[in-house]
């Protein structure tokens, strides 16, 4: 459903990307793993078209969103869902408007039929009673947990996580993971997250691939990470000071 | 060296004619979005409120003390020619003509215009904009159309209450305070000033309204990184647009008067 094919990016002379390629099934979670700083999130923004790749290209469903028309790109953007590191919430907006959003621009339900998603889907990420809080009453905790509620309010097919749990402490965090895997079962999205909770993410995903100097490494089951012998991966994972990756 | 500074200068206009081009797109892209549904009516109503109701007390201070210097500057300038009878005609016809909008311009860029940058750029490094792109939405439908209907809307309104407010700011000056006949202050207005002098304030009014909005959302839409970044292209779109506003009033006025 997602094919990365040969994605090349730099910016002002610096290569971030040479050469990505990938693809995720129908259905299929995908993590994304990597350096801090090497381009996950620039590549994972490359999926929904938000940053065109200076070579190479993105299919969805078989179409190259950089060829698409406006109308038509805005139709396959709404196939998607995409949880931000910061959660980009509407800082203006409660988080019940915040939510309601989507369904409010995009959708032609009445105020009664938004309400009711809205506050099952506040319920389901555990966020009942925050509704008329703003996006600066709330914690990192809540923020991912709204963003992700108001990119499932309109059940997409296909699910975009940049690092939903960075900088959050190890509960909340892996709570989060546990909620998007109770939600990937439950609407059964395809889906990539980009992620450093390792292993803990393994669980829950059906594949990894890990971005290295610009390249995907490695793609493979989790167990396939876990015991591969490449020496840069082990020591990605093992977390050692030691190995190829040098840290300056 | 010589090839350096050619070098130099030609990345220098290259840049600048992308920056450009780019803005032009800019605008020809809001204007598209302006002209086909579908139409945001309560956004453009919310802008109005904030660009146009909540200007109102800024540019009624400053209409009045225009008006006011205009009569006292007025008056001792008439005064050494005796003709203090035509106070009234000026006053109106520096307001109506350039007062009226380009103050009120420059006012509506301080306050509204900074605020559309910081707002828009705020929503650019935070990936709001990434946001809304991907709920299917069209950023320029909502954050660049309303804010352009807003202005143009606004605009010309609030330079009006400007020119009337001023006016009534010289007549306390001029009549009250200077002795100048509340009959020759009116009357010799009537009779000077056209009504192609008010709709010449208008049209300049439009125009300042596009060209606040097109920079101050320009800056904001493709805002640098970071606090500093937003701080820079705020800075930049209210300096640009009040440059701006001069060179096009100068031009106007050669075209329109």
């Amino acid at each position: 459903m997602i094919e990365v094919q040969d994605i090349h990016k730099s910016f002002e002379g610096h290569t971030v990307l040479q050469g990505v390629s990938f693809q995720v099934a129908k259905g299929e979670l995908l993590a994304l793993i990597g350096r801090s700083g090497y381009g996950k999130s620039i590549l994972l923004k490359h999926v929904p078209g938000l940053i065109r790749p200076d070579q190479g290209r993105v299919l969805i469903d078989g179409n190259d969103l950089n060829f698409l028309r406006r109308k038509k790109l805005e139709e396959m953007r709404s196939r998607f869902g995409f949880v931000f590191q910061n959660g980009a919430l509407f800082d203006s907006l409660t988080v019940f408007e915040n939510v309601a959003f989507p369904l409010k621009e995009k959708t032609k339900f009445s105020d009664h039929e938004i309400k009711k998603r809205v506050l099952s889907i506040l319920d389901e990420v555990g966020l009942s009673g925050a509704e008329n809080k703003y996006p600066a009453q709330i914690s990192g905790g809540m923020i991912r947990r709204v963003a992700l509620a108001r990119s499932l309010v309109r059940n997409p097919e296909i699910m975009l996580f940049d690092e939903p749990t960075t900088g959050l402490d190890p509960v909340i965090g892996h709570a989060i993971l546990n909620l998007i895997d109770s939600c990937h079962k439950r609407f059964e999205f395809t889906g990539i997250i980009v992620t450093h909770e390792i292993p803990k993410a393994f669980e829950i995903v059906q594949k990894v691939a890990m971005l290295h100097e610009g390249r995907i490494l490695i793609v493979t089951p989790p167990q396939g990470i876990l015991s591969s012998s490449d020496p840069v991966v082990h020591q990605f994972i093992t977390g050692s000071i030691d190995g190829p990756i040098q840290y300056h | 060296m010589m090839i350096a500074l050619i070098r130099k200068l030609g990345a220098i206009s290259l840049l600048g004619l992308r920056g450009t081009g780019r803005m032009g797109l800019f605008l020809g892209q809001a204007f598209i979005y302006a002209s086909t549904p579908p139409f945001k009516f309560f956004r453009v109503l919310q802008q109005i409120r904030f660009i146009g109701f909540q200007s109102i007390l800024v540019i009624l201070l400053t209409g009045a003390f225009a008006g006011m210097v205009l009569g006292l500057q007025g008056f001792y300038t008439l005064n050494r020619f005796g003709s203090t009878a035509l106070l009234g005609p000026m006053v109106a016809f520096s307001l109506i003509r350039e007062l009226g909008p380009v103050l009120s311009a420059l006012m509506v860029t301080g306050r509204a215009g900074s605020a559309m940058t910081a707002e828009i750029g705020i929503m650019r490094i935070t990936e709001q904009i990434d946001a809304l792109k991907l709920m299917g939405l069209n950023p320029f439908r909502y954050l660049v159309v309303p804010r352009l209907l807003a202005c143009i809307i606004s605009l010309p309104l609030l330079s009006s209450i400007f020119n009337v407010v001023g006016i009534f700011g010289g007549y306390i000056i001029g009549v009250r305070l200077l002795g100048v006949g509340v009959g020759n202050y009116f009357g010799e207005m009537a009779n000077y000033v056209e009504m192609e002098d008010v709709l010449g304030g208008i049209y300049k009014s439009l125009s300042f309204g596009v060209l606040i909005t097109w920079v101050s959302c320009y800056k904001g839409y493709y805002t640098g990184f970071g606090a500093e970044g937003v701080s820079k292209a705020t800075t930049q779109a209210v300096v640009l647009s009040s440059v701006l506003i001069c060179i096009l009033d100068y031009f106007m006025t050669s075209i329109l008067f």
